[in-house]
C-alpha cells in the first residue's frame, strides 16, 4: 500500500484496535460454543442466530453495571491495572505481519518487542490482585508472579533458538525465510534442530501457562480462589479483564504462527496470504479452548516442577543442539 | 499468617459450610470447618410429628441419597413394629437404593472434578443421572427427594416401564464407566492432583467415626451392607471395593468401583425380583411403636446412616436421632487438612464428598 505514512499508520492502528476488539468478543464466543460442543450442548442460542449477537449483549450488560471500587482498595492502581492489562496486547499486535505488507509498524527487533510488552500483563494482573486488598486476590497475585517466571524462561530459550536459526528479529522477515511449501515452515526445521516439534509443544505450553489459560489457570482457579485477581472487580473492570486474556490468546497464537508454521505463507506453495496466517491463528486458538474443557487444572507446585524440572532442561538442551548443528552443517 | 474464611459462600463448598483456614502463604496451618449455617432442625421436628409425617423430613437430610435416609427410617419403624415387608418390596428397595447411590455418586464425580477445574465431567455426569432421575421419577413422582418407602413396603408397585429401563440403564452405564476410567481417572493432571494427596489413615477414620468410602478408600472394609446386613443384600453377589492408599485417589476410585458394583446388584435384583404384593398386610392404621429404644442403620451414598428412635409409646417420636456421615467425614478436615496447600485442601475436600444439610441436618 502506498499511503502517506501518518495515513497509513493511523490506518492500520484502527484496523489493530478493530482487530483485537472484535477476536476479544467473537473468541468469547467461540469458547462458549465450543464449551458446548465438548459438553454435547448447543451452547449460546438465544441472541441472534446461533447465539452470534451473544458477546455483544455480554458486553452491553457489562457496561451497564456500575463499577465498583472498594473503599479499602488502592484505588489508583484499581483503576489503572485492567488498563495496563489491554494496552500491552494492542501493542504486540501493531508489530504482528499479518501479510506480505500487511503489518502495522515495521520493527526490525519485533520479536523483543512482542515479548517484551506481553510481560506486561502479569504485572497488570499482580497489581489488580495487590490493589484490591482481597486475600484472594493476594494469593492470585502471588501465583501469576511465580508462575511467569517460570515460563518466561523456557518461551525465551525457544525463541533464542529460533533467533540462532533465522539470524532476525524482524518478524516479518522470519516469515519470508519460510516461503514456499510448508516442509520449509519452522516446525519441519528438522535439519538444523531435529526436536523441533517438542520445541513448538514448549512454545505452546509456555504460552497457555503466560496467557493464564486452563489447565494452568492458577491465577483465576475459580474453585479455590472464587475469582482470583479480579475477584473486586465489577462491570466493564472485569470486562477488560476478559477481553485482555482473548487478546493475548490471539497474541501468543500470532507468535507461534510466524515463528513455527510459517505465518502468512501457504502450505501448498501458491497463494500465500493474510487467510492462511488466520487459519493457522485460528486452529491454535481452537486449540486453546479444546485444552481448556478438556483437562482438570493442574496443581501449584506440579506446574512449577513441569517448567524448571522438565521444560527448562529441554529447551537449553534444544538450545545447545540447535547451535551444534548450525555450526556443523 | 492470616485467616482466610472459605465460606460460607464459596465455589468448592458446595453449600453453606464455612471453613475458617489459618493460613502460611498458601499453606494451611489449621482449618476449621463451621457448620451450622444450614441448620433445619430435623431431630427436633421428629418430636412433635406422628411417625408417618416424620418420614418425608427423612428425605431433605441428605437430598442426594433420599432412598438410603428413607430406608433407614422406615427400617426403624419396622423394626420397632416387627412389620416383615413382602420380598418384592424389599428387591424393589435395593434396586431403587442402588439407582440413587450411582446417582448420587455421579453428583459427587461432576462436583469433584468441578473443584479440579475440570468442568466437562459435570455434564457428562449429569447426563447419566438424567436417566436415573427419570427412572424414579416415573415410579416414585419425585426426582430428587424421593418418599417412595412406607412402612411394610412400598407406596406402589414398578412397572414393566421401569424394569426393562432399568436395564437398559445397567447395560447403558457400563460402557460409561469404561470412558470414565480412560478420560477422566487416567488423565495425568487428575492423577498428579490425587495420588498421594489428602492422606487419611485408618486410625484417622475410627478416631472420628469416618464411614462410607472414606473409610474404605483408607483400607477398611466397612461396608454397613456387609457388617450389618439389612434387606436382601445378603442374599446378593456383591463386592466391597477397598483401597488402602488413603490419598484422595483412593476414595476417588471407591466410588468409581461402588457404581459398578451398584450396577451389578441392580442387575441381580432384577433378575430376581419376585411377584406379590409390595405392601405387608398387617400394618396397623394408627402407628403407635412399643416404648422402646431402636436403631436401624444403612449404607447411604456417603457412608452409614443411623436413625435411633426413642418411642414412649405414643403416636410421636419421643426422641430422633440422625446419626449421618458427612458430619463424622467433616470432623476429618481439621486434622488431615494441616500443612496443605489450599488446592489440595480443597481436592480433599471435595474427595470426602460432602452434602453441607447433611452435616447440619
Amino acid at each position: 500500500m502506498n499511503l502517506p505514512e501518518p495515513y497509513r499508520l493511523l490506518i492500520f492502528l484502527a484496523g489493530t484496535l478493530a482487530f483485537v476488539g472484535f477476536h476479544a468478543a467473537y473468541l468469547v464466543w467461540v469458547e462458549r460454543k465450543g464449551a458446548g460442543r465438548f459438553q454435547r450442548r448447543p451452547g449460546p442460542t438465544e441472541a441472534g442466530y446461533a447465539g452470534l449477537l451473544q458477546p455483544i449483549a455480554d458486553a452491553l450488560k457489562l457496561l451497564s453495571k456500575q463499577v465498583i471500587v472498594p473503599p479499602t482498595s488502592d484505588a489508583v492502581l484499581f483503576r489503572a491495572a485492567p488498563m495496563m492489562v489491554m494496552a500491552p496486547a494492542l501493542m504486540c499486535l501493531a508489530v504482528i505481519p499479518f501479510g506480505e505488507t500487511l503489518v502495522a509498524r515495521k520493527v526490525n527487533f519485533g520479536l523483543v518487542m512482542v515479548f517484551a510488552f506481553g510481560s506486561i500483563n502479569v504485572m497488570a494482573i499482580m497489581l489488580s490482585g495487590w490493589a484490591s486488598r482481597n486475600k484472594y486476590a493476594i494469593i492470585s497475585a502471588a501465583r501469576i508472579v511465580s508462575q511467569n517466571v517460570a515460563y518466561e524462561i523456557p518461551m525465551l530459550l525457544v525463541a533464542i533458538t529460533l533467533l540462532m536459526m533465522m539470524g532476525t528479529m524482524d518478524l516479518q522477515e522470519i516469515v519470508r525465510k519460510q516461503a514456499g511449501w510448508f516442509w520449509n515452515w519452522n516446525l519441519f526445521q528438522l535439519a538444523a534442530n531435529p526436536l523441533m516439534p517438542v520445541t513448538f509443544l514448549i512454545f505452546y505450553i509456555c504460552m497457555l501457562a503466560e496467557t493464564n489459560r486452563a489447565p494452568f489457570d492458577m491465577a483465576e482457579a475459580e474453585s479455590e480462589l472464587v475469582a482470583g485477581a479480579f475477584t473486586e472487580y465489577a462491570g466493564m473492570g472485569f470486562g477488560v479483564f476478559f477481553m485482555a486474556e482473548y487478546a493475548n490468546v490471539v497474541v501468543g497464537c500470532s507468535l507461534a504462527t510466524i515463528l513455527f508454521l510459517g505465518g502468512w505463507q501457504s502450505p501448498i506453495g501458491w497463494l500465500p496470504g493474510p487467510w492462511w496466517f488466520l487459519a493457522k491463528m485460528y486452529f491454535l486458538i481452537f486449540c486453546v479452548v479444546w485444552v481448556r474443557w478438556t483437562f482438570p487444572r493442574t496443581q501449584f507446585y506440579g506446574l512449577l516442577n513441569l517448567s524448571w524440572k522438565i521444560l527448562i532442561p529441554v529447551s537449553l538442551f534444544t538450545l545447545v543442539l540447535t547451535s551444534v548443528m548450525l555450526k556443523l552443517f | 499468617m492470616f485467616t482466610l474464611n472459605l465460606g460460607p459462600q464459596h465455589p468448592a463448598t458446595h453449600g453453606v459450610l464455612r471453613v475458617k483456614m489459618t493460613m502460611d502463604g498458601e499453606y494451611i496451618r489449621r482449618a476449621e470447618p463451621v457448620p451450622g449455617y444450614i441448620h433445619r432442625m430435623h431431630e427436633k421436628m421428629g418430636e412433635n410429628r406422628t411417625w408417618a409425617q416424620y418420614l418425608p423430613n427423612t428425605s431433605r437430610v441428605d437430598y442426594l441419597s433420599a432412598m438410603h435416609y428413607t430406608h433407614a427410617y422406615v427400617g426403624v419403624v419396622e423394626r420397632a413394629l416387627g412389620l416383615k415387608p413382602p420380598p418384592r418390596a424389599e428387591y424393589i428397595r435395593v434396586i431403587t437404593s442402588e439407582l440413587n447411590r450411582i446417582s448420587s455418586h455421579l453428583v459427587w464425580l461432576g462436583a469433584f472434578l468441578l473443584d479440579l477445574g475440570g468442568f466437562t465431567p459435570l455434564l457428562y455426569a449429569f447426563d447419566d443421572r438424567e436417566k436415573i432421575l427419570d427412572l424414579l421419577e416415573g415410579i416414585t413422582g419425585a426426582r430428587l427427594t424421593y418418599c417412595y418407602y412406607r412402612f411394610g413396603g412400598l407406596c406402589n408397585d414398578v412397572d414393566d416401564t421401569f424394569v426393562r429401563g432399568a436395564q437398559e440403564f445397567v447395560a447403558y452405564m457400563r460402557p460409561r464407566l469404561s470412558m470414565y476410567q480412560t478420560l477422566v481417572t487416567d488423565n495425568i493432571i487428575l492423577q498428579k492432583r490425587l495420588v498421594g494427596i489428602g492422606l487419611i489413615t485408618s486410625e484417622q477414620c475410627r478416631k472420628y467415626g469416618a464411614t462410607g468410602p472414606v473409610i474404605r478408600g483408607s483400607g477398611v472394609a466397612y461396608d454397613v451392607r456387609r457388617v450389618e446386613p439389612y434387606s436382601v443384600y445378603p442374599e446378593l453377589d456383591f463386592d466391597i471395593p477397598v483401597f488402602p492408599e488413603g490419598d484422595s485417589m483412593a476414595r476417588y476410585r471407591v466410588r468409581m468401583e461402588e457404581m459398578a458394583q451398584s450396577l451389578r446388584i441392580i442387575e441381580q435384583a432384577l433378575a430376581r425380583l419376585p411377584d406379590g404384593p409390595v405392601m405387608a398386610a398387617n400394618v396397623p392404621r394408627v402407628l403407635k411403636l412399643p416404648a422402646g429404644d431402636y436403631c436401624y442403620a444403612v449404607e447411604a451414598a456417603r457412608g452409614r446412616f443411623m436413625v435411633r428412635i426413642v418411642s414412649d409409646g405414643g403416636e410421636v417420636p419421643y426422641r430422633v436421632k440422625l446419626r449421618t456421615p458427612s458430619f463424622s467425614n467433616l470432623s476429618l478436615f481439621e486434622e488431615t487438612s494441616r500443612g496443605l496447600l489450599l488446592p489440595d485442601a480443597i481436592a480433599l475436600l471435595g474427595s470426602l464428598d460432602l452434602v453441607i444439610p447433611d452435616v447440619d441436618r
